[in-house]
């Protein structure tokens, strides 16, 4: 009876139950902005008035100069480094690629602690060097290089992993054939190649400068003051929640811009493949002696966002131990932790799915204001989104208030772009003709999503969901505000030690938290089996 | 009389919260009046915007003697306060634990008039006006020193010294912080708001390094990073217990009195909206007991606000600081402090 549809009518308008949830999820997505109006005006205009000064100007254009470095600086780390990973004989790449993921799981303001504990004044980094060598001060670290810097190393591996994954996925015959019609190597790269990972790079590149936008822990420890901390000290200052909001909207008013830009960049590229698997192994560049140097740079890499830092945790953990310091039970918060986060994966999931689909068969008007109103949670501030969900449960969801579904619900909110955007770079590559033939062999529309579409997409809805999973993980504000009363997270335990100087307390919670994301993450970076971002070619 | 062991004492300190008064020995160290019983049941949600590492030992401490059912929800004071404003009515809160006397005027017309035997067990200067919150424990605004740059013999009688062109560079502090708007306020209103205005368009003039809060301040003076930092007394003793005395930085509390040297506290208050008031009661009774009291001298380092408690012996005495008269009434107008450092660009 369905097959009966015509299949054009059938592209143009969406099946009702997908209508319906994408329907559900963007009113979800939209709440916390109908929140932030309301509060916004709640005294008139005198919200929006106060905004007019040129400290705010002034905070805005150095957010957005930090979000667009930012944003850079992880394309240019995170391409090459996809293409060591994928494309050459790079010994234990598998194993640098987890490596190279770790940044996910660290919080900003971990990091951010940890490199002013090493480079800043008087730091472990100079009284070492003071003990060799006489120096007695180093070079500032603090303000825009320093910000710049650390937010690179933190997100370039939300561009790494999708691109990484685009390219294990990118059908080398299309690069033969260039090949072969005599185009050289750098050539086909920039005229085959990239082309054919530019969403996927996009993708990536959208959450990092989402991530800067939003960030506050990082940038405020390391004292480049953006638009976030503006919002923070609304809150702080007079406990003034309408110029929050009022900044708050503001801010998602440049996240739109800035996901409208991407998707500008990202153009209406479609690079379907047939079959699930890539018809034939890429070859791979033999690195020979610059082997040593891709090891070297990447070890470098390695050191300067995990390695040092870890370090750092480790230097503390012993310190205060040393010191008598207790460390506080890290049992509870650890099985909050790893079960709020899988749930959430799990709710990120069911709520990309539809949006995806909508987004990617369903072009249109629609779409594309679903598409956008999922990034808007994610450029805000936890805070700001937490607080707009206290309203949204107290007024409209009590039965959920202060439990795990509303948390979760936050969490679709902040999060739904890292998973949204792999289901939508996964469902992209898969061509509709393929789904068709399968409606035209007698399959059901359900058959056919579990049987083909599913199946083909799965690398990019595993990335997808390794990415929230990790996020959640190191969630604060929304986990400590939103969260059942006692509630406690690896992420709240280290945030309340390292907020009292309790640094040993602070580092065993960081360092349980980084290394139990390790290994989800190292699973779904690298597993067996074909599930991980890199085939298991070699 | 009654002796008690260790774990006794705690109760026996609860029970001063309600009744009649008896005399109990507790571990033959002090002896306190103690009201007769009508102990507080069921489940007590608190909101606390003090930390889970500075708190929680004490919570669960009144929550294992008194049978109490103790929830506690951590923030920070400023996103507490939002939570709570954001709930009205409808919050599940007994009890709002705040970090600062700002936090609690935000949400003060949500807070219930507390009791007699509360609110006296602290001086005047330690509690809301009309009763509607408690002081907890006290904290003194202070200057923490590099001691390696400096001795106290260098450092200017008041606050207003650090105005003088040879600080220049050398200043840490930290706007946004509810302590430093706290003293701002007192600047206000004791100084008035030209005089004000005068010290922070001086001190901005020196060029001061700005610091999110409090504890990066500490460890910058430490470092060298800055020679003075205005922040809160008690930071630099959480350092002193890990690192040993040869941490190189210390308090000045200005020996010229002023605002710099005003004594704040941090307090609780009930919800009119409470659950559970009576659980919620006891609480801040027994926070301002015996036992409570002496755990914030001895594991925060801050003043304790019950008379028959003196403070940590590493501290300066409350004594020996000339603090300013100034209550929690004279520190309400955040909003006139807010517009003032908005408009010196000094908050954006």
């Amino acid at each position: 009876m369905q097959l009966a549809a015509p299949l054009r009518e059938r592209r143009r308008r969406p099946p009702l139950g997908l209508a319906l949830a994408a329907a559900l999820v963007t009113a979800l997505l939209l709440l916390p902005l109908v929140y932030l109006g309301v509060r916004s005006l709640e005294s008139g205009l005198e919200a929006w008035q106060s905004l007019a000064r040129p400290r705010l100007l002034a905070v805005a254009v150095r957010s957005l100069t930090l979000t667009a470095a930012v944003t850079a600086g992880s394309i240019a780390l995170a391409v090459p480094i996809a293409w060591l990973f994928t494309r050459t004989d790079l010994p234990g790449r598998r194993w640098w690629m987890v490596a190279a993921s770790l940044p996910l799981v660290v919080p900003s303001y971990v990091y951010a602690l940890a490199v002013i504990s090493a480079l800043g004044p008087r730091g472990l980094i100079q009284q070492g060097l003071e003990a060799l060598a006489g120096v007695d001060e180093l070079p500032s670290i603090y303000g825009f290089p320093a910000a710049l810097t650390s937010l690179a190393l933190l997100t370039y591996p939300y561009v790494l992993l999708p691109t990484a994954a685009a390219f294990s996925r990118l059908d080398p015959a299309l690069e033969d054939v260039s090949r072969t019609l005599g185009r050289g190597a750098w050539r086909t790269f920039a005229a085959v190649t990239l082309p054919a990972l530019r969403p996927s790079i996009a993708a990536g590149a959208l959450l990092a400068a989402l991530y800067t936008l939003s960030d506050f822990g990082a940038v405020s420890l390391l004292r480049y003051e953006t638009f976030t901390a503006a919002i923070f000290v609304q809150y702080e200052s007079a406990f003034d929640r309408s110029a929050a909001a009022a900044l708050s909207l503001v801010l998602a008013a440049a996240a739109v811009g800035v996901v409208a830009l991407e998707a500008r960049t990202r153009g209406r590229a479609r690079n379907y493949q047939l079959g699930s698997h890539a018809a034939r192994t890429p070859h791979r560049t033999r690195l020979g002696r610059w082997r040593w140097a891709a090891m070297a740079g990447l070890g470098l890499l390695v050191a300067a966002t995990t390695l040092g830092p870890g370090a750092v945790l480790l230097l503390w953990l012993v310190q205060g131990a040393a010191a008598g310091e207790t460390l506080g039970n890290l049992g509870a918060p650890l099985v909050n932790s790893i079960l709020i986060a899988a749930l959430a994966a799990g709710a990120l999931l069911a709520a990309a799915v539809p949006l995806g689909v909508l987004v990617v068969r369903y072009p249109g008007a629609a779409a594309r204001l679903v598409e956008r109103s999922a990034y808007v949670g994610f450029a805000l501030p936890g805070l700001t989104v937490a607080i707009a969900m206290v309203f949204v449960g107290v007024n409209l969801l009590r039965p959920v208030y202060q439990t795990l579904i509303l948390l979760l619900l936050a969490y679709v909110v902040m999060f739904l772009p890292t998973t949204l955007g792999a289901v939508r770079a996964g469902l992209a590559q898969v061509d509709p003709r393929l789904e068709e033939a399968a409606r035209t062999l007698g399959a059901r529309r359900r058959q056919v999503l579990w049987r083909v579409t599913i199946p083909l997409m799965r690398g990019s809805m595993l990335a997808g969901t390794a990415m929230a999973f990790l996020l959640v993980m190191k969630e604060l504000p929304a986990a400590l505000i939103l969260g059942p009363v006692g509630f406690r997270t690896l992420a709240t335990a280290a945030w309340s030690a390292a907020s009292e100087a309790f640094f040993a307390q602070a580092a065993a919670a960081a360092l349980v938290l980084i290394l139990v994301s390790s290994a989800p993450l190292a699973f779904l970076v690298a597993g067996r089996g074909g599930r991980g971002i890199l085939r298991s070619s070699d | 009389m009654l002796r008690l062991a260790a774990g006794g004492g705690a109760a026996g300190a609860l029970l001063a919260a309600c009744g009649e008064p008896q005399v109990v020995t507790v571990e033959r160290v002090v002896t306190v009046q103690v009201p007769a019983p009508a102990l507080p049941k069921g489940t007590l949600t608190v909101y606390s915007g003090r930390s889970e590492s500075l708190v929680d030992p004490i919570l669960t401490q009144f929550g294992d003697i008194s049978g109490v059912d103790v929830q506690v929800k951590y923030a920070g004071t400023p996103a507490m306060a939002a939570t709570l404003l954001e709930e009205g009515e409808r919050s599940p809160a007994d009890v709002f634990y705040a970090q600062d006397p700002g936090g609690l005027g935000a949400v003060q017309e949500m807070l219930a008039p507390l009791p007699e035997h509360i609110l006296n067990r602290v001086p005047a200067w330690a509690r809301h006006t009309e009763g509607r919150w408690v002081g907890i424990s006290g904290r003194a605004r202070t200057v923490v020193y590099n001691t390696d740059a400096l001795s106290e013999d260098d450092l200017p009688d008041d606050m207003f010294g650090f105005t003088d062109p040879r600080w220049k560079g050398r200043i840490g502090w930290a706007p946004p912080n509810g302590s430093f708007l706290a003293m701002v306020t007192g600047m206000r209103f004791l100084w008035g708001e030209a005089r004000t205005e005068e010290w922070l368009t001086g001190i901005r003039g020196n060029e001061p390094i700005e610091y999110p809060k409090n504890t990066p301040q500490v460890a910058a003076a430490a470092a060298g990073e800055i020679d003075v930092g205005f922040v809160n007394h008690y930071y630099l003793h959480r350092f002193l217990s890990v690192e040993g005395e040869a941490f190189p930085a210390r308090n000045y509390h200005v020996r010229g009195g002023g605002p710099g040297a005003m004594v704040m506290v941090s307090g609780a208050g009930v919800l009119s909206t409470a659950q559970n008031p009576e659980a919620a009661q006891a609480l801040l009774a027994f926070l301002l007991s015996v036992i409570g009291q002496r755990y914030f001298v001895s594991t925060t380092f801050e003043y304790p606000l019950a008379p028959e408690i003196s403070a940590h012996p590493g501290v300066t005495p409350l004594d020996a600081i000339e603090r300013p008269q100034i209550t929690p009434a004279d520190l309400t107008d955040l909003v006139g402090t807010q517009d003032l450092l908005r408009r010196l660009d000094i908050l954006p």
